[in-house]
């Protein structure tokens, strides 16, 4: 392999040659070369985990190899800052959102330029026009990014990256928040760039996507190359041959009989398959909650909820879909109690409870995991213990007339952490030193404990690897087994069908409507995400 | 690596982030004043005996203390809070008049004990009050507190010189103060010496504090409130109270600091009278980190400093404000060692 990548060194625009990365305690990336080449879409596939995230550390200037060398047109070179990597031709989309909301979109795009000169309008628009001539885009320059589709926004986050020099693209997930709709403008785009001549790095862990727009394909494994197929290997092979070379490299098995035992669920998220699962719905029972017409008030670039009604019953698991930004966000507070209902009514087996607030209504059994872990779930500076009691403080048995018990809590947490396997170096350690995985797995902990009667999950599995995905659904399965009511928000509609009873889709602020999981579900709710009357 | 290993190492590291700055901080001071052509050892040799060393100083040092200590009781519970309470000047002036102006006359009813505990109570009632408006501002509108407190303390301080040359004012004086406070009406001294019991009780509430902080629903809700205001909402705490709450402390010890000031060393308040310890306890509190046992020991560093200074200043000849260059040098070095540690234990980490 080495000798290949050296040889096809030559043709490359940037390459990777031996890179190594420490972190502390672990090898991030080992020895890695890779070369990427103008006019072609090289997918990197991995786990989180695999060395994805380093790999786009490294080019985009925010961390520097501690061995081996980057060459950038066959000239060993030293990306030092995220803005010299721009000057080399290199453009990074990444996973988030980074424009400023209140900016118009020509603002945003001309924020990375020299402060010492006047903001030359013409000129940037001008490169606008190229680069939507280029991408095929029709975005107005002067809306403010806040009105924007996270797909639109995406379209300036990729203009933003191709500002300067249109060389290197690298994009990171980009489709991990995109409607069906979004990831086929996207791969229109990309293919445009392709043919411009521009090398495309598309980051992914979903192979169905790496198939589809990949012309060459690396797969990482555990900071290493574990492989790569060539595009005339690629075009050469069917596709559930594809399929199965890549998993091979993936997982490692040894490439005889059984390589994916024991991998099958993660397979299943990884191919958009769809595992059944037994219903565990109650219906015997009452409703465990009943929300019946339900309306917030409008906040600042947050959609507010209209005439929103829905049950759940005991051990069902309601699956919430729709594209980010429809209302999903005050569905879940207003649920929570944190924020005002406007309208409706909210009741808990039999109890009216609209006006209750986070307290109360945490204290009758309602749970609620925010997709926003570190931003208001945890409070990083934290230790781990204090975190998992961090919506019990001043209850018994924890305090003890409003004197915190120490002992008691750091007791609890080691616990907590041997049960639900928080990957933590103490119960000491400050929340926002572990890895997202591990933070969600402190959530869950707290919030799906055993008084639990209803819980609301927001995009649970959001930001997580194959693996931790997989425990945070089974714990979620788990919880409905108990008899709790669960209502699971996701914009991944493959993993809302593996796991929900039935799925309600929100749009605009309104539940469109609520499908039964059979086979007719996912085309069902795809018509409903983009606004159409029920079926 | 077992717990008591570890304690003992964070100690001697936390102790050797205290020493080098403040080390550095009197040896670069001293360089400045080598600079100016005067004599360093002289300086703080001067500043040594007189504040700490002789008897007398010692005392004064000790008394300064107290309204540093309820100041920077006040501002450890807004600052770990997450709420600048800035207005500490206007808050305990106001304060400071007010028992000043009620002492004497409650006196006149009240036997001497009664009198000074309801005057310390008003006192930390009117700096209360003074926050009230920067309070409602801040929970309802998120109004930031540093600009209205700030406003707040300009007013309060030409209030408190209005309400004497207008309304308070002992008309038996040239200067316009209030009536005197007999010295026997003062806060009692302790054991036969100068110092009054200002400072056990600003000792006490600087402990209670930091235990309540540290010990309590109370306090971790305010630390929640401090570090992440979104996961306090998210936990369901209610902001708006808790903002209110700690604006009240704050205030409200900060006023006890005016009143314990005026009850135990002045007895009375001169319409020129702003010794504006407000903003000067603030670097103390963050040297100390926002910790109770530690800004003990700034405080003492900084009284004597204090006391020390002014003396020592005139006899070595250098501006008697010298020693606020020498707590902006400690500041530095102090963010500066910070600075170096973190980076070395990036670097170590990598």
């Amino acid at each position: 392999m080495t000798i290949e990548a050296t040889q096809a060194g030559r043709g490359a625009v940037v390459a990777l040659r031996h890179v190594t990365k420490h972190f502390p305690g672990i090898v991030a990336l080992d020895r890695v070369s890779l070369d990427f080449h103008p006019g072609e879409i090289h997918v990197l596939l991995g786990e989180n985990g695999a060395g994805k995230s380093t790999l786009v550390s490294l080019l985009a200037g925010m961390q520097r190899p501690d061995e081996g060398e980057i060459l950038v047109r066959g000239n060993p070179t030293v990306i030092d800052s995220p803005r010299r990597s721009m000057d080399l031709g290199i453009g990074t989309v990444f996973q988030r959102v980074l424009l400023v909301p209140s900016l118009t979109v020509i603002e945003n795009l001309m924020l990375g330029g020299s402060w010492l000169r006047l903001l030359a309008r013409a000129a940037a628009r001008s490169r606008f026009d190229e680069l939507s001539a280029l991408l095929g885009t029709r975005i107005d320059a002067d809306a403010p990014v806040s009105g924007l589709s996270l797909g639109e926004q995406q379209q300036v986050e990729i203009m933003r990256a191709l500002w300067r020099d249109e060389k290197l693209l690298l994009l990171d997930e980009p489709t991990s928040m995109l409607t069906p709709q979004g990831v086929a403008d996207l791969g229109r785009m990309m293919r445009r760039l392709k043919e411009k001549g521009v090398a495309l790095i598309l980051i992914t862990h979903k192979l169905l996507e790496a198939f589809e727009f990949g012309d060459r394909i690396s797969v990482l494994r555990l900071g290493r190359l574990a492989g790569e197929i060539e595009p005339q290997r690629l075009q050469a092979m069917s596709e559930s041959q594809r399929t199965e070379t890549v998993i091979h490299m993936m997982f490692g098995a040894g490439g005889d009989a059984t390589p994916l035992q024991g991998h099958e669920q993660e397979l299943a998220i990884l191919l958009g398959r769809k595992l059944r699962r037994a219903s565990a719905v109650d219906h015997r029972k009452p409703a465990a909650l009943v929300v019946q017409d339900l309306a917030t008030a409008p906040d600042f670039a947050e959609t507010p909820l209209h005439e929103v009604s829905f049950e759940v019953w005991p051990g069902e698991v309601l699956g919430i879909a729709g594209v980010d930004g429809n209302g999903q966000k005050h569905l879940a507070e207003v649920l929570a109690g944190q924020r005002p209902v406007r309208h409706g009514r909210i009741d808990l087996t039999g109890l009216d409870i609209t006006r209750g607030h986070v307290p109360e209504r945490r204290q009758r059994g309602i749970r609620y995991v925010t997709d926003d872990r570190l931003g208001e779930g945890t409070v990083g500076t934290f230790s781990v213990a204090t975190n998992l009691v961090l919506k019990e403080i001043g209850a018994p048995p924890y305090w003890w007339h409003g004197i915190s018990d120490w002992t008691l809590i750091h007791r609890n947490a080691r616990e907590q952490i041997l049960r639900n396997d928080i990957r933590t170096p103490s119960e000491l350690t400050p929340v926002g030193k572990l890895s997202g995985g591990n933070v969600q797995k402190v959530l869950l902990a707290r919030e799906l404990d055993a008084e639990a009667s209803v819980a609301v999950l927001n995009k649970p599995t959001y930001g997580l690897d194959l693996h931790n995905q997989r425990l945070a659904l089974d714990r979620i399965v788990a919880a409905a087994a108990r008899g709790i009511a669960v209502i699971v928000i996701s914009t991944d509609l493959d993993e809302l069908l593996e796991i929900s009873d039935r799925i309600g889709v929100m749009f605009q602020g309104r539940l469109r409507g609520i499908v039964g999981n059979d086979d007719a579900a996912a085309d069902q709710i795809r018509r409903l995400m983009t606004g159409a009357a029920a079926a | 690596m077992t717990t008591e290993v570890h304690i003992g190492a964070r100690f001697t590291a936390t102790l050797l982030r205290v020493l080098i700055p403040v080390t550095l901080a009197l040896v670069v001071g001293g360089l400045i004043l080598l600079a100016l052509g005067k004599d360093p050892l002289g300086y703080y040799g001067y500043v040594l005996e007189r504040s700490l060393l002789r008897w007398g100083g010692a005392q004064e040092t000790l008394t300064r203390m107290a309204p540093l200590l309820l100041i920077a009781a006040g501002l450890i519970v807004a600052f770990r809070a997450g709420i600048w309470n800035l207005g500490g000047d206007g808050q305990f002036l106001l304060a400071a008049v007010a028992s000043a102006a009620l002492a004497p006359v409650l006196g006149g009813i009240l036997p001497r004990g009664p009198t000074l505990v309801v005057c310390m109570l008003v006192g930390g009632l009117v700096g209360t009050l003074w926050s009230l408006l920067p309070a409602l501002l801040k929970a309802r509108y998120g109004v930031n507190e540093i600009i209205t407190t700030l406003m707040m303390s300009f007013l309060g301080t030409s209030l408190a010189n209005v309400l004497i040359k207008l309304v308070l004012r002992d008309l038996n004086t040239t200067v316009p103060q209030t009536r005197s406070l007999a010295v026997d009406d003062r806060l009692p001294r302790l054991f036969g010496t100068t110092i009054h019991c200002g400072l056990l009780l600003a000792i006490l509430a600087v402990i209670l504090v930091h235990l309540m902080m540290t010990r309590t629903a109370f306090g971790l809700r305010l630390q929640i409130l401090g570090a992440n205001r979104a996961a306090a909402v998210h936990a369901g705490l209610r902001v708006e109270r808790l903002t209110i709450a700690v604006f009240a402390i704050s205030a409200g010890l900060i006023g006890l600091a005016g009143a314990v000031e005026v009850l135990g060393v002045w007895g009375t308040v001169r319409a020129d009278w702003n010794p504006a310890l407000g903003l000067l306890v603030v670097p103390l509190v963050f040297l100390a980190r926002f910790n109770g046992y530690a800004v003990i020991g700034f405080t003492l560093f900084f009284s004597a400093l204090m006391v020390g200074g002014e003396s020592a200043a005139r006899r070595v000849g250098v501006p008697q404000h010298y020693v606020l260059v020498l707590v902006a040098l400690l500041l530095l070095f102090l963010a500066l060692v910070e600075y170096l540690d973190q980076s070395r234990r990036k670097s170590v980490a990598n």
